[in-house]
């Protein structure tokens, strides 16, 4: 026979998954939310999201062909991946060497230092974005408004007359919160200045990029869970601590503490538990472990929201609990068939 | 100022508390070592190799220091040089000893042991043999996925990317036995460097009947004995249809070579023969086939015999 | 008056809510299975609806003369000896092994090194065919035989005369599982026709062809056994079998009980059905017999009935032949020591496009290397891939994605395990419980990066099997 039989050993069979379909089933369930960032925030969040994706590549395509020397890998998405989660994690005003600057940290100092796909101990993407609000915080915290700011051109004209106008740039909710309770404002006083829960749901509120629809991050999460691409542990138990603990602190004192649901459809809580905080690389591995981080997320972004410096904390929560992982992994096992019975029987 | 001397006085007088402490607790926990053991030590390479059958230098060092006798021990990697050395340290003799260079006992090249399957695996040779035979016909041969290699620590021993078998460097081979614990087939052997590097050995280790090994690889020892009739010293065995040469009986003649039907039989470092005209019939197809590697000795290396012929012609024209 | 019809209509909302639970029930997420891991990848039944054929007996049989887990047999015939069918020719070599009788009648050609399925050399006698003539005893008749006469000790005594060994793939003898060690005691019976191997239906079609014959050696294994319940586990994809089998069992007093099971990858592995069924775990490192039970294939409690009852000795078993790319699949009754060669001619031929040929089902089955080899009592399917189905996808880096944690059934961390494996670090795999590993596959299976994990654990278990083997000796 002229073609030789294949030997190896079992299984034979392989599921149909592999990285490329997982990366690509991320960049689907975030693109509905994308849609609607480019609907408020207009040409500035296309420009944001294509020179954050396309530098992401394009460092990841030099770390790889220059440095290491090794097969280009820029197509098994997880580059354009975390690209695009650095654009969603910035306002759609950034300047666009900003941007460059952000994207070359997450994939070179982020990614590819640690050895590339798989060896990160922390999120690429949030690395680029807590490294440029660290040294860029003005630019960083300049957040347009949703809607208003839809054909004002941020990154060619940074001077454009037009943007400097007071009415295109605004505080985000948590901003604003943070600002008031400094100034001794109520809570009720607050609240109205911002917009209401219903509003946030459905996205209409400044911030990042990809923050604004906590309704179309939750549908691209569904479609993640059905997929069976991240499990209901680490975006479930982020959620049901932040609920807990905030409420918490909602019902000692609901006129210096903001409610729960609010903490939940404000800021990156959405996009931390569902997109952030389940990469693969940089999460625990075991169920018991998932839970564990994503409590401890949860816990540390109140915390940092209601007694920190930053308004937001969910990117420091995030990175801080990433540092944690090899501990957790080393700490939570999953549970052994028959270990029960033996201790048992013995 | 008066800070200054304040501090000064204060720092000073800790650190002659801690000093003397620390001198206390030093004095009280200390482990007396024969200070040979560092000597010898010294005199080791320090490769932590584990040749000489300890997990390291050290180790070995303390042994030597201990033993009574040096006959057992040997520091493969250092020689009888290394060896007299710490014979000196200790006041103790040693004797001479053979320096052991790594052989692969298998020529089986892509161009006489064509492969029958693929393997499609971790490309390891332990996990190939775990599963089965291995992708040619041959049960015995080389796998080729260098697990000796990544064993070796001096870099002694390389893949030969033409004919997908490990070749050893003999310059830098220390004989440590790495790559025999390695090969998952058994294929690499020990044997003596022999007088002036000179060495003869049968090149494999198919124990199948002549004809089946022969239909699997063409370069296979087939166990004919043509080269335990030629041999006048009693230096070969045939056992299981493979034929083994004693190394200590050789006197490295090379009638065996020269009779090989399949050219399973190995020399390396010898100076190039002289092609005669005027052998008898019987040879005849041999001659050719001698002719014939000649031949592509002059135009290119395809299997490893001849590399390592070649190279050596290298060397020896240096020396 | 209308308190009245409130409760009509509350009744009424019961009922149909009671109904919807039913059909809950009933549906595959209610149905029992193992709690963790497992995978479901396509089944792929294509044979399931051919019925079991009997195979010509070919011109030539080769018989290995090592078909058990366990130590080899000896041989009792010589080169031009005459055999008949069912004439013992090797005998048990110890405890853990199992006699093996000719499958056609004969003379002796040869007693001689054959390559086997994994390219190495091992013995087998050659037996040149010449006529079918059986062995008196054998009850060669149709009639099916109920009444159990042999006491519990001939019955375990018979299936090591008959050479029955375990006819799921693992081929460990019979006889070794009937006798309970001393200071165990077995509760339960577990029939495995779970069949969770994608491709193989040749235990669908015993359970549908000869379900009587079935229910009669569960019998039999439940008095050699001495225990009065046994379970019949079918996953939920062959709703005739569990049909068939539950109107056949009606009448043994609730004593046997057919289990519909979840289709869920790997239910057929001992531990997972033990669980699966009787919600026990076999410890780590245990036997089924250490939480009283003791698993059974539906094949090889056909044999021990006709072995029982009908005096015949194992010589021939069900094989699948199956494989997309296959012009015929089907099942065929296989003498033992035919060739695969023929099998494969019987299914058309090999396809130019065939990239494997495997010995069993595709997650655990043997790729062979030649396919002249011949059946033996483990061979419980031949199944051909195509070239493009058999190759495995390029190794990417591992990205942590837990997958292989989620789908181990035995809770081990396959990824760690494999990296402990590439760094041999026998003693800390030892500790992250490697030799528990079932060889199942399931993350391998899954690993988005296509990396071959349990390549690396079947190593692992192999250098840590030799650690603690080597402990054992000093």
């Amino acid at each position: 026979m002229d073609n030789k039989l294949i030997v190896s050993q079992s299984p034979h069979l392989h599921a149909k998954d592999n990285v490329r379909k997982i990366m690509l089933a991320v960049i689907i369930a975030l693109l509905p939310s994308l849609v609607l960032s480019f609907y408020f925030y207009g040409i500035g969040a296309l420009v944001v999201t294509l020179f954050a994706v396309f530098f992401a590549v394009f460092f990841e395509w030099i770390f790889v062909k220059v440095f290491l020397k090794k097969e280009p890998t820029i197509w098994d998405g997880s580059a354009a991946l975390t690209g695009l989660l650095l654009a969603f994690n910035v306002p759609s005003n950034l300047p666009v060497w900003i941007i460059i600057i952000g994207a070359f940290v997450a994939i070179g100092v982020g990614k590819m230092s640690f050895g590339g796909l798989g060896q990160n101990p922390f999120n690429p993407a949030l690395v680029g974005r807590v490294f440029l609000l660290i040294s860029f915080p003005v630019q960083m915290t300049s957040w347009p408004l949703a809607g208003s700011s839809r054909f004002v051109n941020w990154h060619f004209f940074p001077h454009d007359p037009q943007a400097l106008v007071d009415g295109f740039t605004g505080a985000t909710s948590l901003g604003v919160m943070k600002e008031g309770l400094k100034n001794g404002d109520a809570m009720a006083g607050i609240m109205d200045k911002i917009p209401t829960h219903m509003q946030m749901f459905y996205g209409q509120m400044g911030g990042s990029l990809g923050e604004i629809s906590a309704l179309l991050l939750i549908l691209g999460g569904i479609f993640l869970l059905y997929r069976k691409i991240i499990t209901w542990h680490i975006p479930g138990s982020i959620i049901l601590t932040t609920v807990v603990f905030s409420g918490i602190l909602w019902l000692i004192n609901p006129q210096s503490y903001a409610d729960p649901l609010f903490h939940l459809l404000t800021g990156g809580l959405m996009l931390g538990a569902i997109y952030m905080a389940t990469d693969y690389s940089s999460s625990p591995m075991s169920n018991t472990g998932k839970i564990i981080f994503g409590i401890g997320i949860a816990l540390l972004t109140i915390i940092i929201r209601n007694w920190g410096a930053y308004p937001e904390g969910v990117s420091f929560a995030i990175l801080i609990m990433n540092a944690f992982v090899p501990l957790i992994d080393r700490q939570f096992k999953p549970k052994l068939f028959g270990k029960v019975e033996k201790s048992k029987q013995s | 100022m008066n800070i200054i001397l304040l501090s000064i006085i204060v720092l000073g007088v800790v650190g002659l508390l801690a000093g003397v402490i620390l001198y206390f607790i030093a004095e009280k926990f200390k482990v007396y070592e024969d200070p040979k053991i560092d000597e010898v030590e010294e005199a080791l390479p320090a490769a932590n190799c584990g040749g000489c059958g300890y997990p390291g230098c050290r180790n070995f060092a303390e042994s030597c220091v201990k033993a009574d006798d040096l006959g057992t021990l040997f520091c493969p990697v250092g020689g009888n040089e290394t060896m007299k050395k710490v014979a000196e340290i200790l006041g103790k003799t040693v004797e001479d000893k053979d320096p052991l260079i790594a052989v692969v006992k298998c020529n089986g090249n892509p161009n006489v042991r064509k492969k029958t399957t693929s393997y499609d695996g971790a490309a390891t040779c332990a996990m190939e043999t775990a599963l089965y035979g291995g992708h040619t016909d041959c049960q015995y041969g080389c796998l080729g996925h260098g697990d000796c290699v990544d064993a070796c620590s001096f870099d002694a021993i390389k893949m030969n990317a033409q004919t997908g078998l490990p070749e050893v460097n003999q310059d830098t081979c220390t004989g440590c036995n790495a790559c025999v614990d390695a090969c998952p087939k058994n294929i690499i052997e020990l044997r003596p460097k022999g007088k002036k590097d000179r060495r003869i050995f049968v090149s494999c280790i198919n124990q199948d009947r002549g004809g089946t090994a022969k239909k699997a690889c063409e370069a296979a020892c087939i166990g004919c004995k043509a080269c335990v009739n030629v041999c006048k010293f009693d230096a070969i065995v045939v056992e299981n249809f493979l034929a083994y040469i004693d190394p200590n009986k050789c006197k490295l003649c090379r009638a065996c070579v020269t009779v090989c039907p399949t050219n399973a039989i190995w020399e390396v470092n010898f100076p190039p023969r002289k092609i005669k005209t005027d052998e008898p019939k019987k040879t005849q197809p041999k001659k050719n086939a001698l002719e014939n590697q000649t031949k592509k000795e002059e135009e290119a290396p395809i299997d490893l015999k001849n590399i390592i012929k070649n190279d050596n012609k290298k060397d020896n024209e240096i020396k | 008056m209308i308190t009245k019809k409130i409760t009509r209509l509350n009744n009424k909302t019961r009922e149909s809510l009671n109904k919807t639970l039913n059909e809950l029930y009933n549906t595959q997420n209610m149905l029992k299975t193992f709690p963790k891991g497992g995978v479901h990848p396509p089944e792929n039944k294509l044979s399931a609806d051919k019925r079991i054929e009997t195979l010509e007996i070919p011109k030539q049989v080769t018989i290995p003369l090592h078909q058990n887990l366990g130590a080899p047999s000896k041989v009792l015939v010589k080169k031009k000896d005459k055999v008949k069918v069912g004439q013992i020719i090797a005998e048990a070599g110890g405890f853990v092994s199992s006699n093996i009788h000719a499958s056609v009648s004969g003379t002796v050609l040869k007693i001689d090194e054959i390559t086997d399925t994994t390219g190495y050399k091992k013995m087998a006698v050659v037996i040149n065919v010449e006529g079918d003539e059986w062995e008196e005893s054998i009850d060669r008749s149709e009639a099916i035989v109920s009444e159990i006469k042999l006491t519990p000790e001939e019955i375990v005594k018979k299936t090591a005369e008959m050479g029955i060994v375990g006819l799921g793939g693992a081929t460990f003898p019979t006889q070794v599982k009937l006798s309970i060690p001393k200071g165990q005691s077995c509760e339960f019976l577990i029939i495995n026709g779970v069949e969770c191997e994608p491709y193989l239906t040749s235990d669908h079609r015993l359970m549908l062809e000869h379900g009587k014959e079935l229910i009669i050696g569960t019998q039999i294994l439940m008095k050699a056994l001495n225990v009065n319940k046994a379970y019949i586990g079918i996953e939920n994809n062959k709703p005739d079998a569990i049909e068939y089998l539950t109107e056949l069992v009606s009448n043994t007093n609730n004593t046997i009980e057919i289990v519909a099971l979840k289709v869920q990858y790997p239910q057929g592995g001992e531990k997972q059905l033990i669980k699966a069924i009787t919600g026990r775990e076999v410890p780590s490192g245990g036997l089924p017999i250490h939480v009283g039970v003791v698993v059974q294939n539906v094949g090889t409690t056909y044999a021990v009935y006709e072995a029982v009852q009908k005096n015949k000795p194992l010589f021939e078993r069900i094989v699948t032949v199956t494989g997309k790319s296959l012009s015929s699949t089907g099942n065929y009754k296989v003498r033992i020591g035919t060739s695969v060669d023929l099998l494969i001619e019987k299914a058309g031929g090999l396809p130019s496009d065939s990239g494997k040929v495997i010995n069993g089902g595709p997650m655990m089955g043997k790729a062979l290397k030649i396919t002249d080899v011949p059946v033996t009592k483990g061979t419980s399917g031949i199944l051909i891939l195509k070239n493009d189905e058999a190759k495995r996808e390029r190794i990417m880096p591992c990205i942590k994605c837990s997958k292989c944690i989620s789908v181990c059934p035995q809770g081990l961390e396959p990824y760690f395990l494999m990296n402990l494996a590439d760094k041999k670090m026998w003693e800390d795999a030892e500790k992250q419980h490697n030799m528990d590993c079932i060889e199942c596959g399931s993350c391998s299976y899954i690993c988005p990066s296509a990396r071959p994990l349990l390549d690396y654990i079947r190593y692992g278990k192999q250098n840590v099997g030799a650690l603690i083997r080597s402990r054992m000796k000093r």
